[in-house]
């Protein structure tokens, strides 16, 4: 009793595997990389063994090491359940906060041009910090890049070939028609409410984040209903680089350029706009479609290493 | 000492959040349910920023009307806060997952433990 | 206004426009551009230094809102002498380490590492600059993600393996940090850096709201210690560093974990206050796990059986060092744990830089008994390597004597107590299995070998590698021999940091 439910706690069995089993469709395409006996008995002895270890070296000192860090875990939730007792009141306009909150408010209008206080604040009054996070994404891009891409070095095993390239037609799922035609359907939709988004980041709430993020989307399930073959005609490696690239340095430039005035005293030229229209802002517009396309192209590129380990199919 | 909990308690509860989310981070072997505390962590530190800025009785800080009134809007600091903690959050997940996803081509196993014992003993890389 | 002023702002802006700049270049135009631009770098840095040095420090307004409503940049002497050093170092690393660059990469991800090279740069500089704390907070991210792009970028299992147990206790420092920042946005209602302080004072004088302020002080010491390896988070070190390919290790271990530390020090410095992190219970605990990791981290070195961990746990120990001198507090106390940062960032490049080249002679491998006798097959490598060896250990003339000599100073400075008796236990403990390891391995590296250890062709003798190593050198005697020089130049810093 007590060995299944430490099985069940450490993950090591499922309760419902016999009744979700059932629901899984039998498919005879899986011959082709079905192991031989000796490999799968290899396997599980390996495994049967490396679990052996494991016990062998948890008792006795590590054990008490455990004990240790619950304990400082949970002192540590009390001393911050502590100080949030001590914080100002939830609910109530802290007095503290008033004089930054004031100007981002009353002058936040006539400053930056955006009705959307938040969008003036992110993209105006603390714009480097948005550079800085919009970079954020580009660096997770080159991680993943670096990790996922496939290379003369990765393509080695057949496990890892497996992942890939045998096992890649079984997952896909641009061969079932509901996909097709609930993709047909929908996607113009999507596209647009995501451009929709993203032009109207300083009228309503919005901006080049979540707008980006719904064309990511859109383009995700466009691959995925349609194949890649369909969306490498148009999207390839070099158009993405291209994309983020001319977007993250119009990005640098554009805010490089106001800082630089900006610190100097030199007024910087750009016009406000009418509030309320798309074209205002100043500069949050243009900016909010750089940030839309990098985000676009990032998570797209995201899925694209994720299920066949290239951008384009280079 | 704890008199302010039950009024502060959206905030309360997100420090649980992340109290929870911390020692799953930790302590969980799997290294997706890692990844899973590791993202419940950085739930737990946006709501407590959103339940910051929260005042009662106060509209959503969009100009409408014409109404330039601090009175009127809530605190929009930490929405903007929240805004940039959520992608630094999704580039590390996107990061994180595709690491997991190396560790497992490799030592076929998702077990941090079993991979620590099984790249011991492998000794064909130095 | 002088048209210096500009330059903090250039460094971090331009460097960020190279990243993506390298994401488009091929392989080697992206490696010939980066020594360039680091170059130019170092140019700008000198320029502000000379600046600052005599005109003072100056606040940069980024855009036209002024500070508590916008962002704004600081630059002072300090800021620009830690600039300046890392920006060298930096530079040496890419020169010396691009040979090995690739032997270890896949040609066709070339590009990538400079790029993330360059995005490193700038999430450096620009927390060294900053002086803002949310600010502080997304470039720390840019560095953790950048850094673990340097480490994975080595293709090996080990590497995957250490990147992963990097990356959770990373996330699990910067959520901390994060939750710090937030806290102390609650109590005080600005995001930059010289407001809160003001803010603080009364905080701080009313006991009521003392407990939260420590608090939220500990909780960003404690996110920072975790991301820089205080003693009992320093177990991510030797798998991190002994793997890595030279330059991204000799990059991680001299700059990454000492761009955390300044972060904490000028947060302790400008956000809270000196004089109230004096009276704070976290000075005595910093001092003690300080000296804990010098004691343990030398410990585990003298069992290491791989050059490069061996020189990992040894920064480990040098960890704990600068975190003694963060306990040990005043002024000399953090002019002693700053002068450390210097000095162990010269060093501890140099050590990781010569590794790989006595690995080479060695039939490509980095275990202490292949290694023997390579001091001998490869002349420039061996010298190097006693050179950064000898000042580890703290024998005069090098850095690491002045940085020891310091450290005695600033405690005998803060007064007789159990503080003076432990320090200068904990130096002469610590100094002791320095030299044990190191000495074990210089006389390992020149002792001639028996027939079981492979012999391989001496490397040629590449000016390209010798030059950047003499530069390293030279520094390391300059703070060595007029060290105070260095000690006036940070003291000044100091006075105009908060």
């Amino acid at each position: 009793m007590k060995e299944r439910f430490f099985k069940w706690f450490y993950g090591e069995s499922d309760p419902m595997e016999h009744i979700l089993d059932c629901a899984e469709v039998p498919d005879e395409s899986r011959e082709e990389w079905k192991y031989e006996e000796h490999e799968i008995e290899r396997e599980i002895s390996r495994r049967v063994h490396t679990q052996s270890v494991i016990r062998a070296e948890r008792r006795g000192f590590y054990a008490f090491y455990l004990i240790i860090a619950v304990i400082s875990c949970l002192m540590l939730i009390g001393v911050l359940l502590f100080t949030v007792s001590q914080l100002p009141r939830y609910g109530v306009e802290n007095p503290r906060a008033k004089e930054v909150i004031e100007r981002y408010v009353e002058k936040g209008l006539e400053e930056t041009g955006a009705v959307n206080i938040v969008s003036g604040m992110i993209l105006d009054y603390r714009a480097f910090d948005t550079l800085g996070e919009s970079h954020v994404l580009f660096t997770a891009l080159l991680c993943v890049m670096i990790l996922l891409r496939l290379d003369e070095k990765n393509k080695r095993t057949r496990y890892e070939n497996y992942y890939t390239v045998l096992a890649d037609p079984y997952y896909d799922i641009s061969t079932d028609p509901i996909m097709r035609i609930a993709a047909t359907i929908t996607l113009p939709s999507i596209f647009l409410f995501g451009i929709y988004i993203l032009l109207n980041g300083q009228i309503s709430p919005g901006g080049g984040f979540s707008g980006g993020a719904v064309m990511g989307a859109a383009l995700i399930i466009y691959a995925a209903a349609f194949g890649f073959t369909v969306t490498d005609r148009v999207f390839t490696y070099r158009m993405s680089r291209c994309i983020t690239f001319l977007s993250l340095a119009f990005y640098s430039f554009a805010k490089g350029y106001v800082f630089f005035t900006g610190a100097n005293g030199i007024p910087n030229g750009v016009p406000k706009g009418t509030p309320g229209a798309v074209l205002s802002g100043g500069l949050i517009l243009p900016l909010d479609i750089a940030v839309g396309m990098v985000v676009a192209c990032t998570m797209f590129g995201f899925y694209s290493l994720f299920r066949r380990g290239s951008i384009g199919g280079e | 000492m704890f008199e302010n909990l039950w009024i502060n308690g959206e905030e309360a509860v997100a420090i649980i959040l992340f109290g929870i989310g911390f020692t799953m981070l930790l302590f969980q072997r799997n290294l997706l349910k890692k990844l899973i505390g590791m993202n419940i962590m950085d739930t737990g530190v946006f709501l407590f920023l959103a339940s910051m800025g929260y005042i009662e009785g106060r509209k959503a800080p969009i100009v409408t009307n014409g109404v330039l009134d601090t009175a009127a809007y809530i605190n929009p600091v930490p929405a903007g806060l929240v805004l940039t903690g959520i992608v630094v959050s999704v580039s590390v997940t996107a990061v994180m997952l595709s690491l997991v996803i190396r560790l497992y081509k490799r030592y076929h196993t998702l077990d941090l433990d079993e991979i620590y014992v099984l790249s011991k003993h492998q000794m064909e890389d130095r | 206004m002088l048209f210096v002023v500009n330059f903090p702002l250039f460094t971090i802006v331009l460097s960020l426009f190279s990243g993506a700049l390298c994401f488009m270049l091929p392989g080697k135009a992206a490696r010939r551009y980066t020594m360039c631009y680091e170059a130019f770098l170092t140019v700008l840095c000198l320029w502000i230094l000379q600046y600052t040095y005599l005109n003072g420090a100056f606040t940069y307004v980024m855009g036209e809102f002024p500070a508590p409503w916008g962002n704004e940049i600081r630059a002072g002497v300090l800021e620009a002498t830690t600039a300046l050093i890392f920006m060298i170092i930096m530079l040496t690393a890419v020169f010396c380490g691009y040979r090995f660059i690739e032997k270890d990469l896949d040609l066709s991800k070339e590009n990538l590492y400079y790029a993330l090279l360059n995005l490193m740069t700038a999430a450096l500089l620009s927390m060294i600059w900053t002086n803002d704390l949310f600010t502080g907070y997304v470039f720390l991210e840019i560095l953790t993600l950048t850094s673990c792009g340097l480490l994975i970028v080595r293709e090996i299992g080990r590497t995957t393996l250490a990147a992963i147990r990097y990356m959770i206790l990373n996330l699990l420092g910067s959520g901390l940090f994060l939750l710090g920042v937030v806290l102390l946005y609650d109590l005080s209602g600005h995001l930059l850096m010289v407001p809160i302080q003001k803010v603080i004072r009364e905080l701080a004088a009313d006991p009521n709201t003392l407990p939260v302020l420590t608090i939220s002080t500990a909780i960003l010491t404690i996110g920072l210690s975790i991301k820089s390896g205080l003693f009992p988070f320093h177990f991510w070190m030797p798998d991190t560093y002994g793997w890595a390919t030279p330059t991204s290790a000799a990059i991680m271990s001299s700059l990454v974990s000492k761009a955390y530390i300044f972060l904490l020090i000028k947060i302790y410095w400008r956000v809270i206050g000196i004089d109230i992190v004096e009276r704070m219970p976290i000075r005595n605990i910093l001092l003690v796990l300080g000296i804990a990791g010098m004691v343990i981290g030398s410990v585990q070195a003298l069992h290491a059986d791989n050059i490069n961990r061996m020189a990992a746990f040894s920064s480990a120990a040098n960890i704990g060092y600068i975190f003694m001198g963060i306990g040990i507090g005043g002024v000399a106390g953090y002019t002693a744990a700053i002068f450390h940062i210097f000095a162990h960032a010269v060093t501890k490049a140099m050590l990781f830089l010569t590794t790989p080249r006595l690995a080479e002679v060695s039939g490509d491998s980095l275990l202490f008994k292949e290694l023997q006798g390579s001091g001998l097959r490869d002349r420039d490598a061996g010298v190097f390597f006693t050179i950064s060896a000898f000042s580890m250990i703290g024998i005069p003339i090098f850095a690491g004597f002045a940085a020891k000599l310091q450290f005695g100073l600033a405690a005998v400075e803060d007064g007789a107590g159990w503080r003076l008796i432990l320090v200068f236990l904990a130096l002469a403990v610590s100094s002791m299995l320095n030299a044990l390891y190191f000495v074990r391995t210089i006389i390992r590296i020149y002792s001639r070998p028996n027939e079981s250890t492979r012999m391989e062709v001496r490397p040629h003798h590449r000016a390209g590698y010798n030059v950047p190593m003499l530069v390293l050198t030279v520094m390391n005697l300059f703070l060595g021999l007029f060290s105070w020089v260095t000690v006036d130049l940070i003291h000044r810093g100091l006075m105009m940091f908060s």
